[in-house]
């Protein structure tokens, strides 16, 4: 099983980082962000745990370790764990070589 | 009286703890390695700046969990004088023994320059060389610097803050906070008062020669604390 934890900073709280990124985005002419939070993404592959088991202890990790409930909020999702490829499906899924291609373009 | 500097992996100011306590102050100090347990008879601990861990996760988020800061904590909660400085405060922080958080400077910059701050308070084990109101001048050199907490705990310490960020006159105002800390905080103890945290670097304002010796009264106000309950 896959928690995926999303921790941002509490409302209220004056998030530099997203207000930064905010002026940049408005820099580069996307005027309609009202609001910009910048935060953390924590994956924990769990295993051995019911769903609820794993909810309740994936909360006592937040709450004690993964994030400062002073100033932190987080949200957690579940799902099934990401089954990394295989070196054969990842090979299958490589574009072709187009070595003549850039020999063409070289000239 | 025996001094002990923690030493954390990451830890960067502990041999300038240790400099000053033994060299400057001409007292005797152990360094205290992240996995003991054992404090060794020491007097007062001393948490040195730092990155701890990497600061991975949270600034000071794991050394709170290191075996050492287990005898600490029931050290301090037996009355015992414990220091933090810079990456020590935001430990102290993240180990409950001071209240409230630390958040990145607002200005999203590392600030390394000598500020000047204010003395609030001189009836701690940490501030009873200094006077009231003293101004006095020390460097920081941190990147999560802005004191957080909620607003009932930041009414409470607000008029417990041991030092506060000024200006020049002494005056504490937004211009002089260099990093967007709470009512301009820059160091608190716990209600108890044996415990404090500060931002500001005393270890590296113990001589004239560095340009302030400023720093070195936090040590000394220890030292005659400690003189005094004996």
């Amino acid at each position: 099983m896959l928690a995926k934890v999303y921790v941002t900073l509490k409302p209220g709280l004056l998030d530099a980082q997203g207000k930064t990124v905010k002026g940049a985005l408005d820099a580069l002419g996307f005027h309609t962000v009202d609001e910009v939070r910048v935060g953390k993404y924590i994956e924990l592959e769990l295993h051995g745990l019911s769903a609820s088991a794993a909810k309740s202890a994936v909360e006592r990790m937040c709450q004690q370790l993964l994030t400062n409930p002073i100033i932190e909020t987080y949200r957690v999702d579940f799902g099934a764990t990401a089954k990394p490829a295989s070196k054969k499906s990842a090979r299958a899924r490589r574009p072709a070589p187009r070595r003549k291609k850039a020999v063409a373009r070289r000239r | 009286m025996k001094w002990g500097v923690v030493v954390f992996p990451g830890s960067n100011c502990d041999a300038d703890c240790v400099y000053v306590i033994r060299d400057v102050l001409g007292d005797p100090v152990e360094t205290l390695w992240h996995q003991d347990t054992d404090l060794r008879g020491v007097d007062a601990v001393v948490l040195p700046g730092g990155f701890s861990y990497g600061d991975y996760l949270r600034t000071g988020a794991i050394a709170r969990f290191s075996p050492i800061m287990q005898s600490i904590a029931s050290f301090a909660k037996n009355g015992g004088l414990v220091l933090g400085i810079c990456n020590g405060f935001q430990i102290l922080l993240e180990s409950g023994l001071l209240p409230g958080a630390m958040l990145r400077n607002t200005g999203l910059r590392f600030i390394c320059r000598t500020v000047t701050l204010r003395v609030d308070r001189t009836d701690t084990p940490f501030t009873n060389r200094y006077t009231r109101g003293q101004i006095v001048r020390m460097p920081i050199a941190h990147n999560e610097g802005r004191f957080a907490a909620d607003p009932a705990t930041i009414k409470r310490i607000n008029q417990d803050a041991v030092f506060r960020y000024c200006n020049e006159q002494g005056e504490v105002t937004e211009e002089a906070n260099p990093n967007g800390s709470s009512a301009c905080i820059a160091g608190i103890t716990n209600q108890a008062g044996n415990v404090m945290g500060l931002m500001p670097h005393p270890e590296r304002a113990s001589e004239l020669s560095l340009g302030s010796n400023d720093g070195r009264l936090i040590f000394e106000s220890m030292r005659h604390a400690l003189a005094g309950a004996r």
